[in-house]
């Protein structure tokens, strides 16, 4: 519960300091955009795998945005948004069918040759898709408002943050439902989930559907905020930064995903502010210090540290 | 497409199939041993290659450039930035991690190719790298009225070739050969039995990085070097070793063929595959193999 209220001072914090300094509006809408990936990726990690090209779902919604708002230049935002997520999560139920029967290495490998396959025919098909330049997506009418930029910005930053709060609430749910501790029970030994009676192919399937919905929230929204989308946004390396951002944030809670994210981006600030060309190697020491320090990422730092404090009282 | 335009995609193949296979090889060695996935070995391949140009450069500069100096200078760069290298990761890093979770180690190699990656803009900057005279003063050779550069159709899969028979010979006759193996069956069995696991990591990680660095080396004579070319050879490398199974050498041996080939195929035929060409094929063969084409199936430990 504590973390649940975090989370709501967090958020509006956030869009104080949106409303505030109007510069940070794009910054913390995408920051969002990454902790909600991260989330996304954390359910599989819970059943022990971890995928290599989960950023392909992120990437088609994106894509799924630009060419629907360049079919139907009149159509609103948030239907932009809904179509191309429910569009991208169905090509995950797709995809999943085939995923879940891979484990380890190869459940990665396989995300990842399908994410470069992507990548590569959206590259490549250059009259199509405009190829690594991309495609600029034009700002649509938001909720049925005609907006300036700034404005937008903020309708979107709201909108994230509240899709987030829900993002979050919905995974606290289900981690904690018999799916969702069945999916972390996969990790723990998948022959004795087999004998209680569960599908294992079925309870990953799940995660990995509810994981394809977040990145594809995750892309469509980040489409609109940029107002570009290109190829990289499903390359392995994009895949990694999530992966990254789980462990930096830990996945005990859904907030962690959100720190990791909030952590990220400041580095990536701090970094192109002061040290510009170096933020990778700052991304690095940081990862690897919390590796160290807390592998079970910060929010699991801190649940230690309360649970250690209740057994001493 | 022609008989001619055939032989040449079949040269730049196997061109291609022999580096694909020294990263390859390298990586799949690592994971034998150690259990990880070495995301880090991309900076490997970037590494050598870049030392390999800059050492040529200085070497042209100085008017010591004979022609086997220029060969030798490519091999002393792969063994310099495996050995450095292979050290720094192994020693300083990988080791403190050898217990935990699997993720883990796989995120490290992560933050460890992030940050070399940085590392290697640093110190060469941005713009192409590429030391060709190499190729020229070897000259080119006439195979069936087609006209190849000697330098990549002989030198470059010969090395490979040496590389395979040397490690095999290594593996399978000589002492610390064997000891290897046994770790790659069982590391605790072997360890209570008397061999030194922890010795045999580091050197095994040293030899898998000099497989990686020898890599970048020898494309440098015939392709340039960008910022970006660390992450495009290990995701490659990583769908042949999973395409062939992890741990089998010879496998990957076939598979960077395979690779090499569709690829170089795909160049003529439907260019626009051309990159996506080794993850159709790794998709394909994951399919119908799910442990990859040359896996011996495993007891299952529960």
């Amino acid at each position: 519960m504590r973390f649940g209220t975090i989370s709501l001072v967090l958020a509006v914090g956030l869009m104080a300091i949106g409303l505030l300094f109007p510069w940070m509006k794009t910054i913390g809408i995408l920051g969002l955009c990454y902790g909600l990936a991260a989330l996304g990726v954390s359910l599989p990690a819970r059943s022990g795998q971890v995928s290599f090209g989960h950023a392909m779902f992120a990437c088609v919604a994106a894509y799924a945005v630009a060419f629907t708002a360049k079919a139907l230049p009149q159509l609103d935002g948030l239907m932009l948004i809904v179509w191309s997520v429910v569009l991208s999560t169905a090509f995950s139920a797709v995809l999943g069918l085939f995923m879940v029967r891979y484990r380890g290495i190869f459940f990665g490998m396989l995300n990842l040759a399908v994410s470069m396959v992507i990548v590569a025919l959206l590259g490549k098909l250059y009259s199509l898709t405009g190829g690594s330049d991309g495609i600029r997506v034009d700002r649509p009418t938001f909720f049925g408002f005609v907006t300036e930029r700034s404005e937008f910005e903020t309708l979107l930053l709201g909108f994230t943050l509240l899709v987030s709060l829900g993002c979050g609430w919905f995974y606290q749910r289900f981690i904690h439902s018999a799916s969702g501790e069945a999916l972390s029970g996969l990790k723990t030994n998948e022959t004795r989930l087999e004998y209680l009676g569960l599908s294992a192919h079925k309870v990953l399937w799940v995660g990995y559907v509810i994981s394809g919905f977040f990145l594809s929230l995750s892309g469509a929204i980040f489409a609109l905020a940029q107002g570009l989308v290109t190829p990289d946004m499903g390359s392995w390396m994009r895949s990694g930064e999530f992966v990254f951002i789980m462990i930096l944030g830990g996945a005990s809670h859904a907030l962690g995903a959100f720190v990791g994210a909030g952590i990220f981006e400041v580095v990536k600030l701090a970094a192109s502010a002061y040290m510009a060309g170096v933020w990778q190697l700052l991304l690095g020491i940081t990862l690897l210090v919390v590796i160290v320090v807390a592998p079970e990422g910060i929010i699991g730092a801190f649940n230690k540290k309360k649970e250690n404090k209740g057994e001493q009282a | 497409m022609n008989l001619d335009t055939l032989l040449l995609g079949i040269a730049d193949g196997v061109s291609y199939a022999s580096l694909l296979f020294l990263m390859s090889l390298g990586l799949t060695l690592i994971f034998g041993v150690l259990g990880v996935l070495n995301i880090a070995h991309g900076s490997l391949y970037a590494f050598g290659g870049y030392t390999a140009a800059s050492i040529t450069s200085f070497v042209m500069r100085h008017d010591l450039a004979s022609t086997p100096v220029l060969f030798v200078v490519l091999l002393v760069a792969a063994v310099v930035v495996g050995v450095v290298m292979g050290l720094l990761l192994e020693v300083c890093l990988l080791r403190y991690f050898q217990n935990k979770d699997p993720v883990l180690q796989l995120l490290v190699t992560f933050a460890a190719f992030v940050m070399f990656e940085d590392l290697q803009k640093l110190i060469w900057g941005t713009s192409p790298y590429s030391a060709g005279e190499l190729v020229m003063r070897l000259g080119t050779i006439e195979v069936f009225n087609v006209t190849y550069t000697t330098y990549q159709v002989v030198v470059i899969p010969c090395i490979a070739l040496i590389s395979y028979l040397g490690l095999n010979f290594f593996l399978k006759k000589t002492s610390l050969g064997k000891q290897t193996v046994a770790i790659t069956h069982h590391r605790e069995v072997a360890t209570a039995l008397g061999i030194n696991a922890k010795k045999i990591a580091t050197l095994v990680f040293v030899l898998g990085a000099v497989f990686g660095a020898l890599g970048g080396a020898l494309a440098v004579p015939v392709s340039s070097l960008s910022p970006g070319i660390g992450a495009e050879m290990i995701v490659v490398s990583f769908t042949v070793v999973a395409t062939a199974g992890l741990g089998q050498i010879t496998g990957a041996l076939i598979t960077s063929l395979m690779i090499g080939l569709a690829r170089s195929m795909a160049v003529y035929m439907a260019p626009e595959f051309e990159v996506a060409m080794p993850y159709i094929i790794m998709l394909g063969v994951l399919l119908v193999r799910p442990n990859g084409l040359f896996t011996v199936a495993q007891a299952r430990r529960i």
